[in-house]
């Protein structure tokens, strides 16, 4: 058993707070579809019990906002509950509750997705609000200016109270130059505090398109029988002619490590966590992604990994320590390693340590490790055949990343595939001059520490 | 009122078989094969109020051990073994129980029952793995020791409840932490892994007659009766006091609560469809509305209801700037005074029932979510056919009952409150 694991940045961010699953699947009914207008259509159906999960992902997310408007993306995803022409503020959530159906919304990097959970007879309800507000959306001054304060207090609440946050935050600015996955989901303060009802509207107008748009719903359903539903509801949503363009300027080759730390009186244990720039599923040449995959697992999926065994167990320098791949990415993405050292380690130690294992997995890698992080991987496969929920989530985040349907439906054997020739070659991208590494410290440590500036600041030093 | 659906679904209760071992070890079992894994849970009475006095936290570190080594396993081998047949394998302490979970692919379930045997029966607990997850704990305490929402939380619950096991983290503290020992946890073993308080859901690919051989390979070897240590009733104390505890962040992130309603009080139903009106729903409920949606103080406002084996607790919170902490204050309170006083409206009350009765499905649509609630329905006491009363229990609930136990639950509004931030005049 693990305490106290450092989590990796948020990948997304919720309209409200509620638990997350992530997970990769494989083996249940899926069927692909495209209405006329270019609304894409996924159906995972899973008839265990007499309930849907419907989503709506559009493939913008944050790295999408205009220069100066971060936190449109999300800022939207909030203004989306509040009405549309037909059905007044309120009136569809009202309708959702009265069904016993949940829903929510998330924002991430590269999109943003709405979904309802309801009992199987209540999809065409989903439909058709769904399909109305992806072209009737209506927004006063009265709603808008409300939950643009609801959004800085959610900001408040996540990142301004928790210097852990912020340093993250820091950390991906300072890994992305240029790239705007750099900027933060929920956006900075000042730019969300500009946010106008104008500024959603024209973003609105853009984005929110049927070619812009996957459906997918997973449950007891039967494909045909979605389709028409949807051909029914979103059909007559008239094409727009092209999917809106996503501008993304590519990140340099990155050639200086750097090293950001924060000090705060708030923070009472030290931790440490690096993240390096590697391609995504999107981005890799083909095996490379899934290298990378069985990479973090094997460096750092719990007690019997590289990591673990040497800071945890063996050279007790750590309490804990673990690695995580963002693979679903359109563009370049992140690989994170974090660690919280024992009582009296610095950081400098704690990461000298960590380049160390890093530095001998490039060397080779056993191939007993490799199976057995194969066999996790692909395990989780299968547990997330258990949850329609992680389904839907899982197709839906991948298509909307530019993945296809093969790519997820063939990712076991992707995995199975890799072998440790390839993980030894994957270590290649954690070469610390491709990184960022990030120091958390109480504030009465800084005086100690040759690389901390001012109280309370974030420094970057090169 | 429109018809409601509870009675047009099939009955739940008959798709869970209730097994008896052959060595008397119970079980609810839903058999299911459409995938092909096992999802177990099971729980023995205990907890954190079962932690040695002047050492809260005892559970929780047995818990964090139960898989750090066990019968000819050290931890790294035992989590070796797990990984290889890529089993998951966890165990937690709540206040008045210990829980495991077992998930498995079907095809690898001899091994993981084997596995589970041996955490259960035979756990190590070394003393390089007890280092090592109670310096985790610390840890993770330290990480969240000035935390806002951690710090308004830890305050309220000691004084909701001084001088009781409730009052104390299950996770311990600091200064205490460094005082377990093994010896503590060895006692607490033999004291709450009995037989008569075990509690047992599974859901998958397996059938009745390889569940029960298990069981009994399993919890078999326990002893039949634990030997727990009486709890004593707790009352919800400090209502009507307001507590701020200064942190320098920009937000004060607001806890607050009274006396709940007991789990088996008649109106513990209708008591859960009023705080759904009040602030358990999401977008429907009177402080999101008030709060969030009119005046944007805050991202995440609720109230939720607690039942505990010895105490009942209603509570709440929310995260609001500073500067305007007081007047979500005054928001929430109003609310509460006008719910306890006026009762809802039936269109509220309507809505609510629907809401509840038509969303219990949503927790029966995956193997370890339908795991988890069978096994909370047996530590609540319930039998199979709950399953199919809870949702008539709800539709039958009168606006009569809901002014009723509206006015016991919120009664005259008088809050504990503890605030964590800087915030304006409170």
């Amino acid at each position: 058993m693990t305490f106290g694991e450092t989590a990796p940045a948020r990948e997304s961010v919720f309209l409200n707070p509620s638990a997350q699953a992530q997970g990769k699947p494989a083996g249940p009914a899926i069927t692909q579809a495209k209405l006329g207008n270019g609304l894409e259509i996924v159906v995972i159906e899973d008839h265990r019990a007499p309930v849907v999960t419907h989503m709506i992902w559009y493939r913008n997310g944050s790295a999408d906002d205009p220069p100066g408007k971060s936190g449109i993306a999300h800022f939207l995803e909030h203004l989306m509950f509040k009405g549309t022409k037909n059905h007044p503020q309120g009136k569809f959530s009202e309708l959702i509750a009265d069904l016993g159906g949940q829903e929510n919304a998330f924002t991430s990097n590269d999109y943003t997705a709405y979904f309802q959970r309801v009992a199987k007879e209540h999809l065409s309800v989903c439909m058709d609000y769904e399909a109305d507000r992806m072209k009737n959306l209506v927004l006063s001054d009265e709603e808008v200016s409300p939950e643009r304060d609801v959004v800085l207090e959610e900001r408040r609440m996540r990142t301004e109270s928790d210097p852990s946050e912020q340093l993250g935050e820091a950390l991906q600015a300072a890994l992305f130059t240029q790239h705007p996955y750099g900027r933060p989901i929920i956006g900075w303060s000042h730019e969300i505090e500009s946010l106008d009802r104008a500024d959603a509207l024209a973003y609105y107008d853009r984005f929110y398109t049927p070619e812009n748009a996957i459906l997918v719903v997973a449950g007891d359903v039967e494909a045909a029988g979605v389709v028409r539903l949807a051909e029914k509801y979103y059909g007559p949503i008239a094409a727009r002619g092209a999917p809106p363009e996503r501008f993304r300027p590519h990140e340099p080759e990155p050639r200086a490590h750097r090293l950001v730390t924060l000090a705060d009186e708030k923070v009472e244990q030290p931790t440490q966590q690096s993240i390096f720039l590697v391609p995504s599923y999107k981005s890799a040449a083909p095996g490379e992604a899934e290298s990378l995959e069985v990479l973090a697992h094997l460096l750092g999926g719990g007690h019997t990994s590289l990591l673990f065994k040497t800071l945890v167990i063996e050279d007790k320098l750590a309490v804990t320590v673990g690695a995580h791949y963002q693979g679903t990415s359109v563009d370049d993405t992140r690989f994170y390693v974090f660690a919280v050292p024992a009582e009296g380690v610095s950081l400098e130690r704690l990461d000298a340590v960590i380049d160390a294992v890093i530095a001998r997995a490039a060397r080779g890698v056993p191939e007993s490790d490799v199976q057995r992080a194969k066999n996790r991987l692909v395990a989780e496969a299968i547990y997330a055949q258990d949850n329609q929920a992680t389904l839907a989530r899982w197709y839906g985040s991948s298509l909307a990343a530019g993945l296809s349907l093969e790519d997820v439906a063939q990712w076991s054997e992707r995995i199975e595939a890799v072998r440790a020739e390839d993980v030894k070659k994957a270590v290649r991208w954690l070469d610390k001059r491709r990184g960022v590494t990030g120091f958390l410290l109480p504030a009465r440590a800084e005086a100690s520490s040759a690389t901390a500036n001012a109280d309370k600041t974030a420094s970057v030093a090169l | 009122m429109t018809t409601l659906a509870a009675t047009e679904i099939p009955s739940r209760a008959s798709t869970v078989q209730k097994i008896v071992s052959k060595g008397g070890i119970e079980a609810w079992l839903v058999e299911d094969y459409a995938v092909p894994l096992i999802a177990l849970e099971f729980a023995f009475k205990g907890g954190a109020a079962q932690d040695p006095i002047g050492k809260p936290g005892a559970a929780t570190l047995l818990a964090g051990l139960l898989d750090e080594g066990a019968g000819p396993y050290d931890s790294e081998a035992f989590h070796r073994a797990l990984d290889e047949d890529a089993i998951e394998m966890s165990f937690s302490a709540d206040r008045d129980i210990l829980t495991g979970r077992l998930q498995s692919l079907a095809r690898n379930s001899v091994r993981a029952f084997e596995l589970l045997q041996l955490a259960v029966t035979r756990a190590r607990l070394d003393a390089e793995p007890f280092e090592r997850v109670v310096s985790q704990i610390a840890a993770g305490l330290k990480r969240e020791a000035n935390d806002p929402d951690f710090v308004a939380g830890r305050n309220f619950r000691a004084m909701a409840y001084p001088n009781h096991p409730y009052g104390l983290p299950v996770r311990g503290d600091l200064a205490t932490l460094p005082a377990l020992t093994r010896a503590n946890l060895i006692d607490m073993r033999a004291a709450t892994f009995a037989r008569d308080t075990l509690k047992i859901a599974a859901v998958g690919a397996i059938d009745a007659a390889a569940l029960a051989s298990h069981l009994d390979d399993v919890f078999g070897p326990l002893p039949e009766k634990a030997g727990l240590t009486p709890v004593a009733p707790a009352a919800f104390a400090g209502a009507g006091t307001r507590h701020v505890f200064h942190i320098d962040v920009p937000q004060s992130t607001i806890r607050f609560g009274r006396q709940g309603i007991a789990r088996k009080d008649p109106d513990f139903i209708a008591a859960t469809v009023v705080n759904h009106i009040l602030g358990g729903g999401i977008f429907s409920a009177r402080l999101f509305r008030e709060v969030r949606e009119k005046r944007g103080l805050a991202y995440s406002v609720y109230s939720q209801l607690a039942a505990y084996d010895h105490a009942a607790m209603f509570s709440g919170g929310t995260s609001t700037q500073n500067g305007r902490a007081a007047e979500s204050m005054a928001v929430i309170e109003k609310e509460i005074l006008s719910l306890a006083n006026e009762g809802p409206t039936e269109e509220e009350l309507d809505k609510a029932k629907k809401y509840l009765v038509g969303s219990y499905a949503l927790r029966f649509d995956t193997s370890t979510k339908i795991a988890s609630h069978l096994l909370h329905l047996q530590t609540e006491g319930f039998g199979v056919e709950y399953l199919d009363e809870r949702n008539k229990l709800i539709a039958a609930v009168t606006m009569e009952d809901a002014k009723r136990a509206g006015k016991r639950l919120l009664g005259d509004g008088k809050l504990l409150v503890t605030v964590a931030g800087q915030p304006d005049g409170m």
